[in-house]
C-alpha cells in the first residue's frame, strides 16, 4: 500500500508539472519561433500566399525569426486554440477579438486591420424582397457571430428587434444544403456561401455589410505579452503583409489566381468577393482608419451587442466590463481591465518605409 | 504467500478503489486549473470549481433573461425527445426488418447485402441528401438517429435470429406451427430482449448522432448549448453539461438493463449459464 501512495503523489507531481508546461505557453518571453493561425475567408486569403511562396520566410529571415502560419480548418476552434495559448497570433474579425480572447483574459492587440466586409456579410430572404417581411421568420445563422450582429443592425432599420423573429443556429459549413431546404426561409451567411446562395433561385438579398461599413473588420490578432517582448514578430508580419497588398493592388494576375484556387474559386468568383472586401491595399489607408472616431463607436456598438447577448463572460456587470485602446489615445470603458487594443506602430512603419 | 489473482478486495477497499480514479482525475483537474488561473484570472479553458457552480445555477436555477425559461432544463427536454423518439423509431424499424431478415432465406438473399453495405454509409457526410430530403426541423434530426443507428440494430438482430437452434424451430414445425405463428410464438419472444441489449449498445452511438444533429441548425438542446457556447470557450457551462449527458447516458442503460431483467428472468439466468 506504501508504494501505491508514493506512486500516487509521483503521479500528482508529473501532473503539476505538465501543467506547468502548458501554462507557460501563456508566459511571453523572448522567443525566435512563432505561429499564427488562419482559416479560409477572403479577407485571410493573403497569408496563405505570402507563407506558400516564401514571402513570410523572407522577411521572417530578415528579422532572423521563425514564423508558422497554420491552417485551421474551423474558424472557431482556430481562436479557441488562440485563446487557449497554443498560437501567437491568429486572424478574425473584431467583434471575435473582444468576445473570445479579450473576454477570457487574454491580454490581445490588432496588429493589422487587413479589410472590412463591405458586403461579404447579408441577410438573404427567399421570396421575397422587402427585409420586413422577415417579421415571424426563423433565420438560419451562426449564433453570436457577426452574422447576428449583422442581422441586428439590419433589424434596426426596419424598426424590428430580434424578439421579432426566431435565431436557428445553423453551421457556416451547412448554410448552402441549408437554403435548398423548403422550410428554410431566411438566412444570413458570409463568403463564400453568401455568393453560393444568391446564384440560387429565389434569393434576395435584402441587407448587406455595405451597409453598416467599417463595423465588421478583419484583423490580425496578436498576444500583447508576446508583441512586447518580440516587436521583431510584429515587424516581421507586417511585413509580408503589406508586401501581398502591393502585389495585389496591381491586380497581379498569379498571385489573386493562387488565391481563388486555394479558396475553392476561380478569378472571376475571387475579384466577385474582393468588390464586397474593403482592403487596405496601402498602409497609410489602414492608419487613417484605425485613427478615425468611427473605430472606438464601432467598437462600442458592438461591446453592447455582445454584452446583450451574454457573451461577454460570467461576471460582466455591463458593456464597460472590458476596456479597449485606440491608436489616438481614446479608450473604451474599464481603463483598468484593457484587453483588446488597436495600435498602429507597426502599420506605420510600413506607410513611412521602415520596416 | 498467496498470489495477487487470488487476492479479494474487502468491501471498503472496494469502494475506495472504485473511487480512486475519479479522486485522481478531479485532484489532475483542480491543480491544472489552479495553475491557469493563477497565469490569468480570466482564464476559461479550465474554471474553477466555483464558475461550474454559478455557471449551474445561471442555466439550471435562474430563468433566462431573455425568454424567462430554465434553458438547461428546456435543453434536456428537447434533447430526450429526439433521442428517445430516434431510438424508439429504431428499435421497432429493426425488428420489422431484422426478424424476416435473420428468419426467411428469400428476404436474406434479397436485402442482407443492401443492409450491409447500407449500414457502412456514414450519415454525417450525406447530411447535405438527408436536409434536402427531411428538411432541417425535427424531422431531421430524430431521422439522423434513425438512420445512423437502425442499420446497426438490425444486423446485430439477424445475426441473433439465425443463432437461434434449429432444434427448436424444427420442433415447433412438427408440432404443426406456420412460418408466421413460429415467427410469433419461437422467434420473437426470444429476440425481444436481444434487441434491447442492441439497443443498450448502440445508444452512444445515438447521443453522438444526437449531438451532430442538434450542432447543425437547432434552438435548443444539449448538443447546442455545448456548440453554441463553445463560441466563446465557455467551459464552465460545457462541462457540467457533458457530465450531464454521461449520467443521463448511464442512466439510460441502468434502466434498459433493469427492464430487460424485470421482463425477461429467464435471458438474464441464460446468459450467465453459457
Amino acid at each position: 500500500m506504501k508504494s501505491f501512495f508514493t506512486s500516487t503523489s509521483k503521479l500528482l507531481v508529473a501532473t503539476a508539472l505538465v501543467s506547468t508546461l502548458g501554462s507557460s505557453l501563456l508566459m511571453a518571453e523572448v522567443k525566435d519561433k512563432f505561429q499564427v493561425s488562419w482559416t479560409i475567408y477572403v479577407g485571410f486569403m493573403p497569408w496563405d500566399y505570402a507563407q506558400q511562396k516564401g514571402i513570410v520566410d523572407k522577411w521572417a529571415k530578415k528579422y532572423d525569426i521563425e514564423i508558422d502560419l497554420v491552417q485551421v480548418n474551423d474558424y472557431i476552434e482556430s481562436i479557441n486554440q488562440y485563446t487557449a495559448g497554443k498560437f501567437d497570433g491568429c486572424l478574425m474579425t473584431n467583434m471575435d477579438a473582444l468576445t473570445i480572447p479579450a473576454a477570457s483574459g487574454v491580454d490581445s492587440t490588432a496588429l493589422i486591420m487587413g479589410d472590412f466586409s463591405n458586403g461579404n456579410d447579408g441577410i438573404v430572404l427567399k421570396g421575397t424582397n422587402k427585409l420586413s417581411d422577415i417579421k415571424g421568420q426563423n433565420v438560419n445563422l451562426v449564433e453570436l457571430s457577426v452574422s447576428h450582429y449583422l442581422l441586428a443592425r439590419g433589424l434596426e432599420t426596419v424598426g424590428l428587434s430580434e424578439k421579432d423573429i426566431t435565431v436557428v443556429n445553423t453551421s457556416d459549413a451547412d448554410m448552402v444544403a441549408a437554403y435548398t431546404s423548403s422550410e428554410v426561409t431566411a438566412l444570413t451567411p458570409w463568403n463564400p456561401q453568401l455568393s453560393e446562395i444568391m446564384s440560387m433561385k429565389d434569393a434576395n438579398l435584402v441587407f448587406d455589410s455595405s451597409a453598416i461599413p467599417g463595423e465588421i473588420i478583419d484583423m490580425l490578432v496578436v498576444n500583447t505579452d508576446t508583441l512586447k517582448d518580440n516587436p521583431k514578430f510584429a515587424k516581421a508580419l507586417t511585413g509580408a503583409w503589406f508586401e501581398v497588398m502591393a502585389l495585389m493592388k496591381k491586380g497581379d494576375k498569379e498571385a489573386l489566381t493562387f488565391m481563388a484556387e486555394a479558396s475553392g474559386t476561380d478569378l472571376a468568383g475571387f475579384k466577385g468577393q474582393l468588390n464586397s472586401t474593403k482592403m487596405f491595399y496601402d498602409a497609410s489607408e489602414a492608419v487613417e482608419f484605425s485613427l478615425s472616431n468611427e473605430l472606438p463607436n464601432t467598437m462600442k456598438k458592438v461591446s453592447e451587442f455582445s454584452f446583450d447577448h451574454g457573451i461577454l463572460g460570467e461576471g460582466a456587470p455591463n458593456a464597460e466590463f472590458i476596456g479597449m485602446e485606440f491608436p489616438n489615445g481614446k479608450t473604451f470603458g474599464d481603463t483598468k481591465n484593457i484587453k483588446l487594443r488597436f495600435i498602429d506602430t507597426y502599420v506605420k512603419m510600413s506607410a513611412d518605409g521602415k520596416l | 504467500m498467496k498470489r495477487l489473482m487470488n487476492l479479494r478486495p474487502s468491501k471498503a477497499t472496494k469502494f475506495f478503489l472504485g473511487l480512486l480514479p475519479f479522486l485522481i482525475v478531479g485532484i489532475f483537474y483542480i491543480i491544472a486549473s489552479d495553475i491557469r488561473l493563477m497565469e490569468n484570472p480570466h482564464d476559461k479553458l479550465l474554471p474553477s470549481l466555483t464558475s461550474f457552480s454559478k455557471a449551474i445555477d445561471r442555466m439550471a436555477l435562474t430563468p433566462s433573461k431573455r425568454t424567462g425559461e430554465i434553458l438547461f432544463i428546456n435543453d434536456t427536454s428537447a434533447s430526450l425527445q429526439r433521442l428517445g423518439l430516434g431510438i424508439l423509431i429504431s428499435a421497432i424499424l429493426a425488428m420489422l426488418i431484422g426478424i424476416p431478415l435473420g428468419f426467411i432465406p428469400f428476404v436474406r438473399a434479397g436485402f442482407s447485402p443492401f443492409v450491409a453495405a447500407f449500414s457502412m454509409i456514414p450519415p454525417i457526410a450525406v447530411l447535405p441528401i438527408l436536409f434536402i430530403v427531411f428538411g432541417m426541423g425535427e424531422l431531421a434530426k430524430v431521422a439522423l438517429i434513425v438512420i445512423g443507428v437502425t442499420p446497426l440494430i438490425v444486423r446485430d438482430l439477424q445475426q441473433r435470429v439465425s443463432e437461434i437452434p434449429a432444434e427448436q424451430i424444427i420442433k415447433a414445425q412438427t408440432l404443426g406451427g406456420s412460418t408466421w405463428t413460429i415467427v410469433v410464438r419461437v422467434i420473437l419472444p426470444q429476440i425481444m430482449p436481444r434487441l434491447l441489449d442492441s439497443v443498450r449498445l448502440t445508444l452512444g452511438t445515438a447521443w453522438i448522432f444526437l449531438i451532430s444533429a442538434e450542432a447543425i441548425a437547432a434552438t435548443e438542446g444539449l448538443g447546442y448549448r455545448i456548440f453554441l457556447v463553445r463560441r466563446y470557450m465557455s467551459m464552465d457551462v460545457i462541462l457540467p453539461y457533458v457530465a450531464w449527458i454521461t449520467i443521463l447516458a448511464f442512466l439510460f442503460d441502468y434502466f434498459l438493463k433493469k427492464i430487460t431483467y424485470k421482463l425477461f428472468p429467464w435471458y438474464s439466468g441464460a446468459k450467465e449459464n453459457t
